[in-house]
């Protein structure tokens, strides 16, 4: 995309934008990045009747053609060059040192963790907060992330309502499978010790070979903490039917890099994560233009979305949750003002709103999406519900994002 | 956590312990029989501990070989106070028994998952929305609009324009183009209408009978169901006269309020009938509202009604009546009315042409029961606190007869005799605006160039802008225009806001005229900020280019002022035409004929 806009100076400024990456080129000396210009190009790219006009490269003056064919030899040569030849000496000597410290980790943790429960979870109530955070801190300093994230959320659930000693024995009782399995992890079969290696957080890879598709953004949300504000997208492939999360971060209080546009198709090349980080995916090259989708996911029923949650605690007890399309359902309020429930139409079958999504506006959006009548819905689907992160109706192409 | 009620449903599921093919959790989750859930354990983690064989139970009817409960139990008070249900093995861990027995008690409830039936009722769907779907561009603009709600407002001094001012503009386009409303935009066009009452008809209006639908659903909307037609619960149309009769008969008060109002709006007569069907038994001050309701449509039939009403035992009620007929000039309480202030008013019959006042002495019976209220309030004359009442409530075509066949611009320019002047123009002013006269509004109001504090009679800016409420559309336009060409913006606030929007073009020119000139005398535009905001919602966006031009910062000075208003000034200016721009493009998305 190229424009020229009339700036204060004689010559105007020549401006280009490639979508795909994105990246932007302008003549004018502003130090900020994209400039104004480039921007006001993209807002008036952004109306579909706006005065951009599309066509080819071949119609695009000769300074805005230089600079992509630039772009394009660069990508080409990254691609083509080796990756730098690495220590690999030093990197084995590294990854042992970590993974000393990581096992010594899980060992503290196992300890720590019988110690909470010869004294009791009542009596950890009490300790407060801190208790977890130091622990959490001890877990950081053993490269572990993976244990120090998961000891923060046992430290979230005693001060989270009625229920909690429940909530608490589980997930620590998860967590202490998680350390005991990382004692034997060599004993494990390959696909499980890789689930372990990535729960611990150990770090991962995207490898194998990219699976090129096109990709329907179904949705995209932010969780922060004090630190990281994490966002998660997840796509659907057309063809091959595969289901990708997507993750991006961003410092405290900024909007991660990643943006997409939920309820449009791109073609690219993903690359997947091993396994235990819940089917994450890295987004490699990106081909053309989001457009608007010429197929949507088609959904599956309550049984059938419950069994692929199964089938994903199976493959990896860990997981809270797995990316599913339901439908059609119908979404009807619980008795007694207890939540959201999706049904199916004939009402054979329903499924929980999970409690954290029944209280959010999202939900408000689906049933007034619904008006009583079968919606389509993506979501997470887990042991505490499902979690509605976009739905869409018969006959009306629009993806709606609920989150 | 995040979910209570899966967690009570699993808490439930487990302290059934029995059987959990049968036991069903409150939240539509239960657990799969055990054998199920054993399977998947034999390729899952548990295999890498040593839990794994305790768990493997043989047939998914028996209980539970750990019963969770017990588990819970020992795992809060800790295993040095509770002796564990779970062997402590060869290590002689008992925590790490425990929790190991936990874990896997943990990854096969999840694994086993299994769905449960629906509970309760399911909804009734709602009712279709015939309308065309709003095109595109504007349903995002809308979606904006609300966004913009949400994030609470946006700075008035900054040169964005201010989005929340837009969306009552909106709505009523969106509504007078007949489309339907985006259903997922819903929810926050209601949290919308719930924070801005002004909004909620428009709002209500345009959302149509999804929202309705979606009322009942949560109680933060319960607004939306009060006194619309159909909104409450099983309101009768205005045709069912059974339901009709049932409803004013059992209904709440409010249910019954908008039951009348709806009924006064479609058929006018049968609200009146309505009312008398049950007015002895009401209360008075349910009286007093009823009563109220029959402003709107009101018309020579109501006299009868009315004139009962004026021997109510309330003496709001009674005031109400009186006020209500008198402004019938048809009626009998007019002509009493009538009779009683043309005996106080007459032209002298001496020396220069003017008019004599001679102020009631008493209040009589008959006064009363006509709505004259006896007792002045502090500081006022009874005598002439009684004449303002009866020039108030006689009609106004009483007075050319009486003074001589002049019209009502030669009456207002006679002069009065000493004392009596603000007192009779005062009067006036209140009956031309209950009589909603435009003659004599016009003549009250004067040519809009006369000296604010000397027109005839002096009349107040608030009264002006409540005689200009009688006036046509355009000639108030016209008049407010000439009475900011004479006097400045800054009196002109209250006359502004009776204009209708957009402001015609001599308006619209008048006010950007005075702005400007106002800015090149160097005036505070914080001072000007209502009328800035009124001209953002009110001018026509066909001003912007004219605007364009005073959004360019004023030429250098050699030696600029330390406190220039000059940013203050461009920035005001860049917002008013941002937002005219603005309006202009939202206009022109729910116009635009589909492409």
């Amino acid at each position: 995309m190229w424009g020229l806009c009339k700036g204060s100076g004689s010559k105007p400024y020549r401006t280009v934008v490639d979508t795909t990456g994105p990246a932007y080129q302008c003549s004018c000396p502003s130090r900020k990045f994209p400039c104004k210009h480039a921007l006001g190009l993209l807002l008036l790219w952004s109306d579909p009747d706006g005065p951009v006009a599309s066509g080819e490269s071949e119609g695009a003056p000769d300074w805005a053609r230089t600079w992509l064919a630039g772009r394009a030899e660069r990508t080409a040569r990254k691609k083509a060059a080796p990756a730098a030849p690495a220590d690999t000496e030093a990197a084995r000597r590294r990854a042992e040192q970590r993974a000393e410290r990581v096992s010594a980790g899980a060992s503290e943790l196992e300890q720590r963790l019988e110690d909470l429960l010869r004294g009791g979870l009542a009596a950890a109530e009490q300790a407060g907060y801190s208790l977890w955070e130091e622990t959490a801190a001890r877990m950081v300093d053993a490269q572990a992330p993976g244990l120090a994230a998961r000891v923060r959320e046992l430290g979230a659930i005693p001060g989270s309502g009625p229920g909690w000693p429940v909530r608490l024995l589980e997930e620590s009782s998860l967590l202490y499978l998680l350390v005991r399995a990382r004692r034997r992890q060599a004993e494990l079969p390959e696909a499980l010790s890789s689930v372990v290696g990535a729960r611990l957080g150990l770090p991962v890879r995207a490898e194998g070979p990219p699976l090129r598709d096109t990709w329907l953004a179904l949705a995209q949300y932010d969780t922060a903490d004090a630190r990281l504000t994490t966002r998660r997208a997840w796509l659907h492939g057309a063809a091959s039917g595969r289901t990708a999360l997507l993750l991006s971060y961003g410092a405290a209080g900024k909007a991660p890099e990643l943006t997409l546009p939920v309820g449009l198709a791109m073609e690219a090349e993903l690359t997947w994560f091993p396994r235990g980080t819940g089917g994450r995916a890295e987004l490699g090259e990106r081909f053309g233009t989001p457009a608007v989708p010429s197929s949507r996911p088609t959904g599956v029923d309550v049984t059938e979305a419950l069994g692929r949650y199964g089938q994903a605690v199976r493959e990896d007890p860990w997981t809270p949750h797995c990316p599913v399309t339901l439908g059609p359902v119908v979404p009807a309020p619980l008795p007694d003002g207890r939540g959201w429930q999706l049904a199916a139409p004939d009402g054979s079958a329903a499924l929980p709103v999970s409690a954290s999504a029944a209280a959010g506006p999202g939900l408000w959006r689906l049933v007034a999406l619904s008006g009583g009548a079968p919606v389509t819905v993506f979501g997470e689907c887990g042991h505490r519900g499902f979690t509605p992160l976009s739905a869409w109706v018969e006959g009306d192409e629009a993806v709606v994002p609920l989150s | 956590m995040r979910d209570e009620t899966v967690g009570a449903a699993q808490q439930a599921g487990r302290q059934g312990g029995v059987s959990v093919r049968d036991t069903t959790g409150p939240a539509g989750l239960r657990e799969a029989a055990a054998t199920e859930a054993a399977d998947d354990s034999g390729s899952g983690p548990e295999a890498g501990t040593e839990a794994g064989p305790e768990a493997t139970s043989v047939n998914g009817a028996l209980p539970h070989p750990l019963p969770w409960e017990e588990l819970v139990k020992t795992a809060l008070l800790g295993t040095d106070r509770r002796a564990s249900p779970v062997a402590a093995g060869a290590e002689g861990n008992a925590p790490g028994a425990l929790l190991a027995a936990a874990a896997v008690r943990t990854v096969r409830y999840r694994a086993g998952l299994r769905a449960a039936a629906p509970a309760g009722a399911p909804l009734s769907a709602a009712r279709p929305d015939e309308r065309p779907p709003l095109p595109r561009a504007a349903r995002n603009r809308l979606a904006q609009l609300l966004a913009v709600r949400t994030a609470g407002g946006t700075d008035r001094r900054g040169a964005a324009p201010d989005l929340t001012e837009l969306l009552p503009q909106w709505l009523a386009t969106a509504l007078r183009q007949g489309f339907a409303a985006p259903h997922d935009l819903l929810p926050a066009l209601l949290d919308a209408a719930r924070a801005r009452t002004d909004l909620r008809p428009a709002a209500l209006a345009f959302a149509g009978p999804r929202a309705l639908w979606l009322a009942r659903l949560n109680p933060a909307w319960r607004f939306a169901l009060r006194g619309v037609p159909g909104g409450a619960a099983g309101a009768p149309a205005p045709e069912d006269a059974e339901g009709v009769a049932r409803l004013w008969e059992e209904g709440l008060f409010a249910e019954r309020v908008a039951l009348l109002g709806t009924l006064r709006e479609r058929d006018p007569a049968r609200a009146r009938e309505l009312l008398a069907t049950t007015w002895r038994t009401e209360r008075a001050e349910d009286r007093l509202l009823f009563l109220d309701s029959l402003r709107a449509g009101l018309g020579e039939a109501d006299e009868p009604f009315l004139d009962e009403a004026l021997a109510d035992r309330s003496r709001n009620v009674r005031s109400t009546a009186a006020e209500l007929l008198s402004a019938l000039p048809g009626s009998a309480l007019a002509a009493r009315m009538a009779e009683r202030a043309a005996s106080c008013v007459s032209l002298a019959l001496t020396g220069e042409t003017r008019i004599t006042v001679e102020a009631p002495h008493e209040c009589d019976a008959g006064m009363e029961r006509d709505g004259v209220t006896a007792k002045p309030p502090a500081n006022r004359g009874e005598r002439s606190w009684w004449f303002g009442q009866l020039v108030e409530a006689a009609p106004l075509a009483t007075w050319p007869g009486r003074l001589g066949g002049r019209t009502p611009e030669e009456v207002v320019a006679l002069p009065v005799d000493e004392g009596w002047q603000s007192e009779l123009h005062g009067a006036w002013c209140r009956a031309a605006v209950r009589q909603r006269d435009a003659a004599w509004s016009r003549a009250l109001l004067g040519a809009p160039g006369s000296p604010v504090a000397d027109g005839p009679g002096a009349v107040s800016l608030a009264e002006r802008a409540q005689l200009l409420g009688a006036l046509p559309e355009g000639e108030r336009a016209a008049w407010v225009a000439g009475f900011i060409a004479a006097h400045g913006l800054s009196d002109s606030f209250q006359l502004l806001a009776t204009c209708t929007a957009p402001w015609a073009g001599p308006l619209g020119a008048a006010v950007v005229d005075a702005l400007t000139t106002a800015r090149r005398a160097g005036g505070y535009p914080w001072s000007y900020s209502g009328i800035m905001g009124l001209a953002e919602r009110c001018l026509d966006p066909a001003e912007a280019p004219r605007l364009d031009t005073l959004t360019q910062p004023d030429p250098p000075v050699a030696d600029p002022p330390a406190n220039s208003t000059t940013a203050y000034w461009t920035d005001a200016f860049a917002r008013l035409t941002g937002t005219l721009r603005l309006r202009e493009a939202m206009h022109a998305e729910l116009t635009r004929p589909p492409a």
